[in-house]
């Protein structure tokens, strides 16, 4: 009895031991900071780094402001012009990529390929690809269309990038969700002659649909920040800076350009109300699709 | 039969069709770059558009490399990778362990930090964590550049499921033969989630290289960027000079690039591994 308390004791502390430094580092890197955060948006910056509480002020500021209005509708807008197009595009690179087919794992690797090179770079090649004036898309096309300036393209043109940028990587996490689906399943469906597209809306789709759940989950959310990407596109002298700035451009511009750390707080805080509101609500469909059933 | 096998065939050129079109509209902007990279600018700007530069000069390379601190940006960009991965994988590795196999009271309500930190987005501990650095007096450091992935939160998750996978009886077979709590650790079960902690270790490189928005803010020293947050001023320095912004970018990618050529399989595994972050 005596010995297993030892034991038992042993593992405390050797327990404590081991999560000190990733608990410690969470607390004065994450969770101090993150209160922090509330209580700044809830204050006003002074002199000298001081804060003083000013109550609802931000958040009153924030509500009437159009440009903050604008960008969370942007936020949004990136969203819809990205996630469903993206997923199903994805979805459909791997179920091509799972076909049994020559080169399999070079096609893989071209299709991942912009996961590796930082957004910064991806931006700078689509820029001058989207250039008005000398841009090749606009050579090819013959037309004279404002990739970047024009308010209403603009942020159509950062979702194409963006797309592009995150294919790769959904594919290979849906493709290994198809892989996991059971052979017998298809020849069952083969034997029963099912065609390949019966045979996807009726065994893959169903099977996978866990996987999808959370590539879309982690896209919508990945996308409700988005913020290298459009401040790469989108430099802070482009005219049409407004229709496309994102939440976190703004809080970005708010809180490290013009120094209104208050303010940019309670931006950030109205993010993360945005994204958990669109998770829960997901989490709430999901029952009404997602097949947890094998 | 015969019309099976002629609807396979079909399907196959079908699936190899779109695979290539694919493919070349993921490669097309890559080689873009390449090509107008070598052309002067007038020739970039020549419409109609030319598509091979007219010779291979490394004019536009020299121009970015004068243009920017390449050396400070490629060892910043190195050091912040390193340091983050070693971090991310050795303090990952003892909490996940910690977290999986021994028992110890309040247990659950800090693994519950670890979630939280997970479940939130990393803008919201920003300014604070500026802050700190700015009060330390660390801005402008390699440090800096560390500090936010200083711990993993992430990683101690998925580590904690490595660990989880380990059946027990080798960790107890490992008590018997004297080793104590830590020694079973570093021993017998630390080497045996090898495949595990190479995941984490391309995820954490993989994002860091990518982060923008921190490196952008801690260090505004050009010479201690990292190389995302360099290109980011040659944006402003040439924005119409597209052939030496394709010869910048193109010298911030390589790197990453030979290792992603070399070590695909690895890569992607890895990161299929650790997805749904």
């Amino acid at each position: 009895m005596k010995k297993t308390s030892k034991l038992a004791l042993d593992g405390y502390v050797w327990g404590y031991l081991m999560v000190a430094p990733t608990i410690i580092g969470l607390i004065v890197l994450n969770i101090v900071p993150f209160f922090q955060t509330i209580y700044m948006s809830f204050s006003k910056s002074k002199a000298f780094g001081a804060y003083q509480f000013c109550g609802l002020e931000n958040y009153i500021e924030m509500f009437k402001s159009p440009e903050f209005w604008k960008a969370t509708w942007n936020s949004i807008y990136f969203c819809i012009l990205t996630v469903p197009i993206g997923v199903f595009l994805a979805l459909l690179v791997a179920v091509l990529l799972n076909a049994k087919i020559k080169g399999k794992t070079a096609f893989r690797a071209i299709y991942f390929l912009p996961m590796v090179v930082a957004p910064a770079a991806v931006a700078m090649v689509w820029k001058w690809i989207f250039n008005t004036e000398y841009g090749i898309l606009n050579s090819l096309l013959g037309k004279n269309i404002r990739w970047l300036t024009d308010p209403k393209i603009v942020l159509i043109t950062c979702a194409i990038v963006a797309i592009w940028s995150a294919i790769g990587y959904d594919a290979v996490l849906l493709l290994s969700g198809i892989q996991n689906i059971s052979r017998t399943l298809y020849e069952a469906a083969d034997l029963d002659g099912a065609s390949k597209v019966q045979q996807f809306f009726h065994i893959t789709l169903p099977m996978v649909s866990p996987t999808l759940f959370v590539v879309l989950i982690m896209r919508l959310m990945s996308s409700l920040k988005v913020y290298d990407l459009i401040y790469m596109m989108v430099e802070q002298s482009n005219p049409a800076l407004t229709s496309a700035q994102s939440l976190m451009y703004l809080f970005y511009r708010e809180s490290f350009v013009a120094g209104n750390k208050g303010y940019a707080s309670a931006i950030v805080i109205w993010t993360v109300l945005l994204i958990g509101i669109v998770t829960v609500f997901q989490f709430i469909g999901q029952k009404k699709w997602v097949n947890y059933e094998v | 039969m015969k019309s099976m096998k002629a609807s396979k065939n079909v399907s196959t050129i079908v699936t190899y069709t779109a695979l290539v079109l694919g493919s070349v509209t993921m490669i097309f902007p890559f080689l873009w770059m390449l090509l107008t990279s070598f052309k002067t600018q007038s020739e970039a700007m020549a419409i109609p558009p030319k598509i091979l530069p007219s010779g291979w000069e490394l004019t536009n390379f020299f121009t970015a490399l004068q243009s920017l601190p390449f050396t400070n940006l490629y060892l910043n960009t190195g050091l912040m990778i390193l340091f983050r991965v070693i971090c991310a994988v050795v303090f990952s590795s003892m909490a996940g362990y910690a977290f999986a196999k021994l028992n110890f009271p309040g247990k659950n309500l800090l693994f519950g930090l670890v979630l939280m930190q997970m479940m939130l987005p990393s803008q919201i501990f920003i300014i604070p964590q500026y802050q700190m650095l700015a009060k330390m007096g660390a801005t402008n450091s390699i440090f800096a550049l560390v500090f936010p992935g200083l711990v993993s939160a992430f990683g101690t998750f998925f580590l904690r499921q490595a660990y989880m996978g380990i059946p027990n009886e080798i960790a107890e077979a490992a008590y018997l033969d004297g080793c104590n709590k830590w020694q079973t650790f570093v021993k017998v079960m630390f080497p045996l989630t090898g495949s595990s902690m190479a995941a984490l270790a391309i995820f954490t490189a993989v994002f860091a290289y990518a982060d923008l928005m921190w490196p952008l803010i801690c260090n505004t020293d050009l010479n201690m960027m990292t190389l995302s947050a360099g290109l980011s001023t040659l944006n402003g320095q040439y924005t119409t000079n597209f052939p030496v912004l394709m010869a910048g970018s193109l010298l911030a990618m390589i790197p990453m690039l030979i290792l992603y050529l070399l070590f695909q399989k690895q890569f992607i595994e890895g990161i299929a591994m650790t997805g749904g972050k």
